[in-house]
């Protein structure tokens, strides 16, 4: 992975100034987790045992599920939702622990900001080394998706640049929040908020199933992350899919621009 | 007569999370709810639609069967978590145990307070899973209580084991494979979700050697009331093998590291 | 690089007038103004909550000022913080290395973040790591180094972009002495090869030894300003005798010692005679039946001058 990385920093700095000032934070990263490569590989299994653990179980528990009135395996249902799942989860990891570490006990970013680097571009570095490290995950997903045929179309190649978005969606606010924790005591809530996304955005049952109460879990943005990647692993494409973009894209706007602001007055004082 | 030193190590950790705790007893009584209400109603009405699969669950409904497991697996998740980053901390960053030991060096002290902590803490944890599964009408019963106390053991299977691994080490990297390739494993395939009948033949026997394999059972039987006397006997053995095994572990490796 | 205007040779490198910087309501720099000549070692001495560490990170172009002009090689931090950045290396207060990477990565990525290429930053890497004498430990993480071998490092990380002008915040503090020395004499090289030295210090013997000029800083404003010789001329006396006396012998020293006696301070533990010259002060004492438990006749230094200027000792 690490030469995928160095092929990246290589492309990198013809693009322009902030962009390649950026990078930087991301080649720092690389130089970290060169070490400790073996954690990064070994994530690659754990899309492998929850597929699994769903073909094996659940499949044989609940047989078909039908939606928008197609009968489909239940594991080719919850596939696409746990890819996105995934993709939310390291990405709010990367953005939360990781970035709380560095920002008040390690003092990275005051070291960093001494040098050329300002907050905006350390917060975009960041955030393109989470979703560096998402696009990897999100095509070894991908990987064990196909190979244990749980993929119907080839349109579930989208299933990562739908990924991607995810994780950007998900970086951005979860840095945004990070820059208010007081302490490790408040991280507490990050899983208050992941768990019940994680059950309730129509992960592991249709939309349908919730009745009136539909409308909450579409303000779930995992429910329109899980939505994108579903309609990319069936192939059942529909005008929904500008709405789910455009809320992840808000939400990615909305994370970095308080990112940035409040980076700025915590390390700029 | 000073505080035995047992009980100044389970002070000190108690004292550690405290803070924490206030946040952490909210979430930690409302989680098991969300989880259980999502998993077991949602999925629970794919599975009770599909004719055949009640047999399969022991005529269980799907909530049945899963909400008592979760004390189980919780009770993994949080032994095995302060088996690891904990301990480490007490050794190495915060040198609590180093601390406490200076004056009369006593590892048994250390150990034994740990073990009082780690009760205390699956005690605390089983609180929530329990209270889900009283307030869920279904899954309600006297056996409930009885439950949440066999899942102690369950976590201390867990934690007393990975803790003399913890005391040979001198960083964490360790912790993440363990969780990835033994914790996340057993939540996914140890019985908790699904009988492990749908488990390739192979891979039973691992299960049944594993902890978390007979702290779901233990606490299902429990909390449905359906109690077999030779099973519970296995149940409680093989726990307790890992919990004696893991101690004598403990001892040695504790005594190793403190009186370096 | 960004391109920069280059300074000419007598535009000032940092130039600030009425410089302040606020906290709330609390105000740490109280209108600074001083002048920095390209060169030269300049020195910012007070004791600790003096606003050296403030006034320092303004100038690094980290911290916004909160009134007054400031101009660091003819720019405005506020506007060309990136670039004035670019051209100067900085050396906090604490050594805020990072932990998670080897002594040599520490310098190949801080060579990074300035945009120095690969090969460049390998090769001045290794360049600093022998100036600094650290060569043996560069596959090492840098949480097993000394205090002194921290500091070290942190000083060779800030010359990775080669700067002209090196920032210095207690570069010295937590050091042992022979730590101190071996740092004093890598920066009196870099002095020797024309970069710009900017430092802050509460230890006289380190303004003394390295820099050119200084001020005396206390509560956030400039109290005297000059080369430390011409501070001590002006503040202090050649000589100061310290005396350890029994509490009786304690008043009337100055009236023994009439001319003798320029000035003398009644500290808790001991007392300061200035005078111009010590030993025949200590024989007219003596003569006068005056008989120290201890004493000390020694050159005055910039201590001396602190305490004349604020009443307090650095120390305090």
């Amino acid at each position: 992975m690490s030469q995928t990385v160095s092929t990246l920093t290589r492309v990198l700095p013809a693009l322009p100034g902030t962009l390649r000032r950026s990078s930087r934070m991301v080649e720092r990263s690389v130089m970290v987790y060169r070490r400790t490569w073996m954690i990064i590989v070994s994530g690659f299994f754990e899309p492998l045992f929850y597929l699994l653990s769903i073909r094996i179980g659940f499949g044989a528990l609940i047989g078909d599920v039908t939606v928008d009135g197609v009968s489909i395996g239940y594991a080719e249902f919850v596939a696409p939702a746990l890819m996105a799942s995934a993709a939310m989860n390291g990405a709010v990891y990367d953005s939360t622990m990781n970035i709380f570490y560095k920002l008040k006990h390690a003092k990275l970013y005051d070291t960093v900001l001494a040098t050329p680097l300002g907050p905006t571009e350390v917060a975009a570095g960041e955030i393109m080394w989470a979703l560096l490290r998402g696009f990897l995950y999100s095509v070894a997903f991908l990987v064990c998706i196909t190979a244990l045929g749980m993929a119907s179309s080839p349109w579930i190649l989208l299933a990562v640049p739908a990924c991607l978005l995810i994780g950007f969606a998900f970086a951005a606010m979860g840095m945004a929040i990070t820059t208010y924790m007081r302490g490790w005591n408040d991280f507490e809530f990050i899983p208050a908020a992941t768990l019940p996304m994680f059950v309730f955005s129509a992960t592991f049952y249709p939309l349908s199933a919730y009745g009136d109460w539909a409308w909450i879990v579409q303000v779930s943005p995992l429910y329109h992350g899980v939505a994108l990647v579903r309609a990319a692993a069936l192939g059942d494409a529909g005008w929904g899919i500008v709405g789910h973009v455009a809320y992840l894209l808000v939400m990615a706007a909305i994370g970095i621009r308080i990112a940035g602001v409040r980076l700025s007055t915590l390390l700029r004082t | 007569m000073s505080t035995p030193l047992a009980i100044r190590v389970w002070e000190g950790q108690l004292m550690t999370v405290w803070r924490a705790w206030r946040t952490a007893v909210a979430l930690s009584l409302t989680q098991p709810i969300i989880f259980l209400l999502g998993m077991g109603l949602g999925v629970g009405a794919l599975v009770d639609d599909r004719v055949g699969s009640a047999t399969s669950l022991g005529g269980l409904s799907y909530l049945q069967y899963l909400a008592p497991a979760l004390l189980a697996t919780t009770a993994m998740t949080a032994g095995s978590f302060e088996a690891t980053y904990p301990v480490l901390d007490g050794f190495k960053w915060r040198r609590t145990f180093e601390g406490v030991s200076a004056t009369p060096v006593d590892p048994r002290g250390v150990v034994h307070g740990l073990m009082l902590w780690w009760t205390t803490r699956l005690v605390i944890g089983s609180l929530g899973v329990g209270l889900a599964l009283m307030v869920i009408p279904s899954t309600r019963g006297w056996g409930v209580p009885v439950a949440m106390l066999a899942s102690i053991p369950t976590g201390l299977a867990f934690a007393a084991p990975l803790a003399s691994w913890t005391a040979t080490r001198e960083d964490e990297t360790s912790f993440p494979p363990i969780q990835r390739f033994v914790i996340t494993p057993l939540f996914l395939f140890g019985g908790a979700f699904y009988p492990i009948e749908s488990l390739p033949a192979a891979l039973r026997p691992v299960a049944w050697a594993t902890p978390l394999w007979h702290g779901v059972q233990l606490c299902r039987d429990l909390s449905v009331g359906a109690l077999v006397a030779s099973d519970t006997i296995v149940h409680l053995t093989v726990i307790s093998a890992w919990i004696g095994a893991g101690y004598v572990a403990c001892r040695i490796a504790f005594d190793r590291r403190i009186r370096r | 690089m960004p391109e920069a205007p280059a300074v000419t040779p007598d535009e000032p490198v940092i130039a600030a007038v009425g410089l302040r910087k606020r906290f709330g309501t609390f105000e740490a720099v109280r209108g600074l103004d001083f002048t920095v000549t390209r060169g030269e070692c300049f020195g910012f001495l007070g004791p600790n909550g003096a606003g050296k560490s403030s006034l320092m990170r303004m100038i690094s172009s980290v911290s916004p000022t909160s009134d007054g002009r400031l101009r660091i090689f003819g720019l405005d931090p506020a506007t060309d913080g990136p670039a004035i950045r670019a051209r100067m290396g900085v050396v906090p207060q604490t050594d805020n290395l990072d932990q998670e990477l080897t002594v040599e990565e520490n310098l190949i990525i801080y060579g990074r973040y300035f945009d120095l290429p690969r090969s460049e930053c390998r090769a001045r890497a290794r360049e600093l790591l022998d100036f600094v004498k650290l060569a043996d430990r560069a596959g090492s993480r840098v949480e097993p180094l000394s205090g002194g071998m921290k500091r070290r490092l942190t000083i060779a990380r800030s010359l990775i972009n080669r700067p002209e002008l090196l920032l210095l915040d207690e570069p010295t503090t937590g050091l042992d002495p022979q730590a101190r020395h071996v740092l004093w004499e890598r920066l009196y090289q870099l002095k020797e090869q024309g970069v710009t030295l900017v430092l802050t210090t509460h230890y006289m013997d380190e303004a003394e030894q390295l820099c050119d000029r200084l001020v005396v800083m206390d509560h956030g404003v400039i109290v005297a300003e000059g080369s430390p010789r011409g501070l001590i001329d002006e503040h202090a006396t050649r000589e100061v005798l310290e005396l350890r006396l029994a509490a009786s012998d304690r008043t009337g020293i100055a009236g023994h010692l009439g001319d003798l006696a320029v000035r003398v301070e009644d500290l808790p533990d001991r007392v300061l005679v200035y005078t111009p010259d010590g030993d025949a002060a200590l024989a007219i004492l003596r003569a006068a039946g005056i008989h120290p438990v201890g004493s000390l006749v020694r050159r005055s230094s910039l201590e001396d001058v602190f305490l004349r200027l604020t009443g307090r000792t650095l120390t305090d």
